[in-house]
């Protein structure tokens, strides 16, 4: 089966291959900072996978939206978190369990997809195609407009959601709040 | 209304239901309509009585069908002749009696309702059993007059005591009433049915093969042996007296331990096509238990112990009638029925002591004979009747028992019943002059009976004063007889003499001895002899260790180990097993999340696996 | 291209995530292997988004691009719920100074 792959086939073996090393990195290291950035790595071989398979404009959505503003707010939150850098181990006890049960979970899987999909393919695009863009877009907007706009919702709610669980309150109120009062202790114990 | 007889019995039982739920409410307390429904019973009973006393009559009988088994069919119904007329009057009377008289004696008791209620159900047993005309339907009430006689027996069941002697009186009998159930099987087996005129007529017959009537007679018989007190079970009715003095006149003189009695007359025809030897066991039988029980009664200082024991006697007198065949049947039954009136008299009598002394025992009266006339009088004529003086009622039963036990070449057997005779009057002459005369050793302040108990202690002399001219007229042997025509056999003087000098021969020595009272008892100087009788010749203590001890703290030991070790083992096993499991299960509430999703991976890979291989 | 390269790369991202979930400590790193193991998800939808169009139905427009919207739908979610995720941590890490996630074990037994 190797034999007969095309240049398309090497081009996406290269992505996996190095994005699965980075995932790999990205679980195993012992500083959070550097598996931030391994998952970065990670995600633009995903976005670039996304390209080997003329998916183009999910993979410019991937680069922008994951490696641009979710890892940022990974970063973000790894500064506010006092992240340990090299102070503590980042495994905990179940190291063990948690291979097995990945490696059982990459084996069902591979099994499964092998024994169903081994022999499709995917087509190259032919000449001249409507780029996914456009036919995302049409899509997007009659079939699908109202889970879009859902979404917006769901984002919109998750935004005030964000802002509400995480705002340190005021002063003031505080008797009324019991998570701050606790806050409060805790800042004035500390 | 022959045909309509069951309603005698049915009376009673109505009567049960109505005095459970309605008693208390009443004004009498339910004593009314116990009273009611006997004395209506009593009245239909004459009323049947009447046409059989001419001898004319042919029995009736009328049955349904309960139920089919196939070849076996059980019937339900009743079977009326002279016999069954007898029992009847005889029944209702004394429960009628009893009755009246208990609404005095038992005033103020405890379970007062309940226990009219119990007498009522043992009389509809009792007339149940007498009507039957099936075995199982006779079983049936011989049942039910064991169990109203357990309850009555522990009416005052507060102390230990009685209760132990209800269940005595059950335990004992049961064990009578094993053989009782074989032998009806045995019949059932030999005849196809439980019918029991049938059987008799099959057995008259030559339907029986002789070995099966044979071994259906002495079952049968054991039956007779358990409920009417004979040897080796007579030890129950003794302990039985713990009841109620009426209780104790009504069944335990009277009715209940007549059934036995009862049963081989019913089936008279089966004891005597069966070989021989069945007659012969019987009058053994009767003869041994005739002299034991006269013997203990001379040592008892209990008045109605004497009573018990003078009844297990006289019940053996009934059956040593009976077991002279063809020709006893007759006289047998007419000491049944004599008996029946000086015995509950008797108890009456002495019930009335009892109440006027708080206490059962003569070495605590004396005496009496001024402060309670009328109880004196009747007490003295219930005496004599069962010392056998004429022309009271016992003298002429007894007589031609004794008489005919001669007369059938019987000689040993003559003996034992003369014998007997000498010590009947001996020990009831001992009973009155202890109870009546000498000066009184109580501590109360005893008085008279009142009228409810009086009356029927009247009534009753009455009786025992006439009752026995039945038999010199003929008018019972006309009425109870065996076979199609009753023999008129005029009555023998010499052997009524005979009887009669025996009788006042015990008189005389007792009141020789106990003319005044003697501390100790003038007995004591036979000894030996006499400890070996106030003991009951330990047959009590041979029972209880030898065969009750041995079988039940066994039992009761690995009853109690299996109750222990398995019962409670499997309870608390499941206990400490739920408990253990729930030891190992609780680790896996690790409290840690990831743990958790390591748990639902796994499962998530199983199934996916699972899911695509099937499908 | 063959279509299971794809598929085993969406494999192995999500074994590599679902290791990261169960083995970690740290409540951020645990979060970034969730969206590992969501990205595994969109790359299995877009491949069968591409393979579809050639090989089963042709519905037009529309269903040629199921796959790739359904991905898009995914990202869009994936980033919310980071989002308040992140705030979620952010109040433990107020309230307990850290945020080992083996550290909040009240239901143990």
């Amino acid at each position: 089966m190797i034999a007969s792959f095309s240049a398309q086939d090497w081009a996406f073996t290269a992505v996996a291959v190095v994005g699965i090393i980075a995932a790999l990195r990205m679980v195993t290291t012992k500083n959070v900072v550097h598996g931030a950035l391994y998952l970065v790595i990670a995600l633009s071989m995903i976005g670039a996978g996304y390209l080997v398979m003329a998916a183009e404009f999910v993979a410019w959505v991937q680069i922008i939206i994951y490696v641009g503003a979710i890892v940022v707010l990974l970063l973000f939150a790894l500064m506010l978190t006092k992240a340990p850098i090299g102070r503590e181990a980042l495994d905990n006890q179940q190291r063990g369990i948690s291979s097995l049960v990945a490696l059982a979970v990459l084996a069902g899987l591979v099994f499964l997809v092998l024994d169903a999909f081994r022999s499709q393919t995917i087509p190259l695009p032919g000449p001249a195609p409507q780029t996914t863009t456009g036919q995302i877009g049409e899509s997007l907007f009659r079939a699908f407009v109202a889970p879009f706009e859902i979404v917006s919702i769901l984002l919109l709610a998750a935004l005030i959601g964000a802002i509400a669980i995480a705002r340190k309150d005021d002063p003031v109120h505080s008797d009324q709040h019991p998570a701050a009062r606790t806050a409060e202790t805790a800042r004035r114990e500390r | 209304m022959i045909h309509y007889a069951w309603i005698v019995a049915a009376l009673p039982a109505v009567a049960v239901p109505l005095i459970v739920f309605v008693g208390k409410r009443m004004p009498g307390q339910g004593a009314g309509i116990g009273i009611a429904a006997v004395a209506v019973s009593f009245v239909l009973s004459l009323i049947i009585a009447i046409p059989f006393l001419t001898g004319n009559q042919q029995p009736v009988e009328g049955h349904i069908t309960w139920f089919d088994l196939g070849t076996f069919s059980l019937q339900v119904g009743q079977y009326v002749d002279g016999l069954t007329s007898m029992m009847l009057v005889v029944v209702t009377f004394v429960s009628l009696c009893v009755q009246v008289y208990s609404v005095a004696y038992m005033h103020e008791d405890v379970r007062y309702t309940w226990y009219y209620a119990v007498l009522s159900l043992f009389t509809a047993s009792m007339l149940n059993l007498v009507l039957a005309n099936d075995l199982i339907q006779l079983l049936v009430g011989w049942e039910g007059v064991g169990i109203c006689s357990y309850l009555l027996v522990g009416h005052w069941y507060e102390d230990r005591v009685n209760s132990n002697a209800g269940i005595k009186a059950f335990i004992t009998t049961k064990t009578g009433d094993i053989p009782f159930l074989f032998g009806i099987f045995t019949l059932i087996f030999a005849t196809g049915t439980s019918n029991m005129r049938d059987i008799n007529l099959a057995a008259l017959h030559g339907g029986i093969s002789a070995a099966l009537l044979f071994a259906a007679a002495l079952l049968l018989f054991g039956g007779a042996i358990g409920k009417s007190a004979q040897f080796p079970l007579h030890v129950w009715l003794p302990d039985a007296m713990a009841g109620p003095t009426p209780v104790s006149a009504l069944i335990h003189a009277a009715t209940m331990v007549a059934a036995g009695v009862y049963l081989v007359g019913r089936m008279f025809p089966v004891f005597v096509s069966a070989p021989h030897f069945v007659l012969t066991f019987v009058s053994i039988i009767a003869a041994i238990t005739m002299l034991i029980a006269a013997l203990l009664a001379m040592v008892q200082d209990d008045v109605k112990r004497v009573l018990a024991y003078s009844t297990v006697s006289q019940l053996a007198y009934m059956l040593a009638g009976l077991s002279l065949g063809p020709s006893g049947y007759t006289p047998g039954l007419f000491h049944l029925f004599t008996h029946a009136f000086f015995k509950a008299l008797l108890f009456l009598a002495a019930g009335s002591l009892i109440h006027a002394v708080h206490s059962n025992n003569m070495s605590e009266m004396g005496g009496l004979r001024k402060k309670m006339p009328l109880t004196f009088v009747v007490f003295l004529i219930g005496a004599m009747a069962l010392s056998g003086i004429p022309p009271l009622a016992g003298f002429w039963s007894k007589d031609e028992i004794i008489s005919e036990a001669f007369k059938t070449h019987q000689y040993w057997l003559f003996a034992v019943t003369l014998g007997t005779a000498v010590l009947t009057a001996f020990y009831m002459t001992r009973a009155v002059l202890l109870t009546f005369f000498g000066d009184y050793r109580g501590h109360t302040e005893p008085h008279e009976a009142p009228l409810a108990m009086a009356a029927p202690m009247v009534v009753l002399a009455a009786f025992a004063c006439l009752a026995g001219l039945l038999g010199p007229t003929h008018v019972f042997v006309d009425w109870v007889h065996f076979g199609p025509v009753a023999e008129h056999v005029p009555v023998d003087y010499g052997f009524a003499a005979i009887s009669l000098v025996g009788a006042l021969a015990g008189v005389a020595v007792g009141y020789g001895l106990y003319r005044r009272w003697r501390d100790p008892d003038p007995l004591r100087t036979l000894g030996p002899a006499y400890t070996f009788i106030e003991n009951k010749y330990y047959l009590d203590d041979i029972y209880e260790k030898g065969i009750v001890r041995t079988i039940q703290y066994p039992m009761a030991a690995e009853v109690d180990r299996f109750d222990r070790n398995v019962v409670d083992g499997a309870v608390n096993g499941t206990g400490r097993a739920a408990r253990g499991l729930g030891g190992v299960l609780r680790y896996l509430q690790s409290g840690s999340v990831q743990r958790y999703a390591v748990f639902l991976f796994v499962g998530v890979v199983v199934l996916a696996v699972i899911i695509t291989r099937i499908t | 291209m063959h279509l299971w390269l794809p598929l085993v790369f969406s494999a192995a991202l999500f074994a590599i995530g679902v290791y990261g979930v169960l083995a970690r400590r740290n409540a951020v790193l645990i979060l970034m292997s969730i969206e590992l193991m969501l990205n595994a998800v969109n790359v299995n939808l877009v491949a069968f988004s591409k393979a579809i169009r050639s090989g089963l139905v042709t519905a037009g427009a529309t269903a040629a691009t199921t796959g790739q919207i359904f991905a898009l739908f995914v990202i869009t979610v994936a980033a919310a719920e980071i989002g308040i995720g992140l705030a979620i941590v952010i109040l433990i890490y107020r309230n307990r100074e850290s945020i080992n996630v083996d550290e909040v074990n009240l239901l143990k037994w």
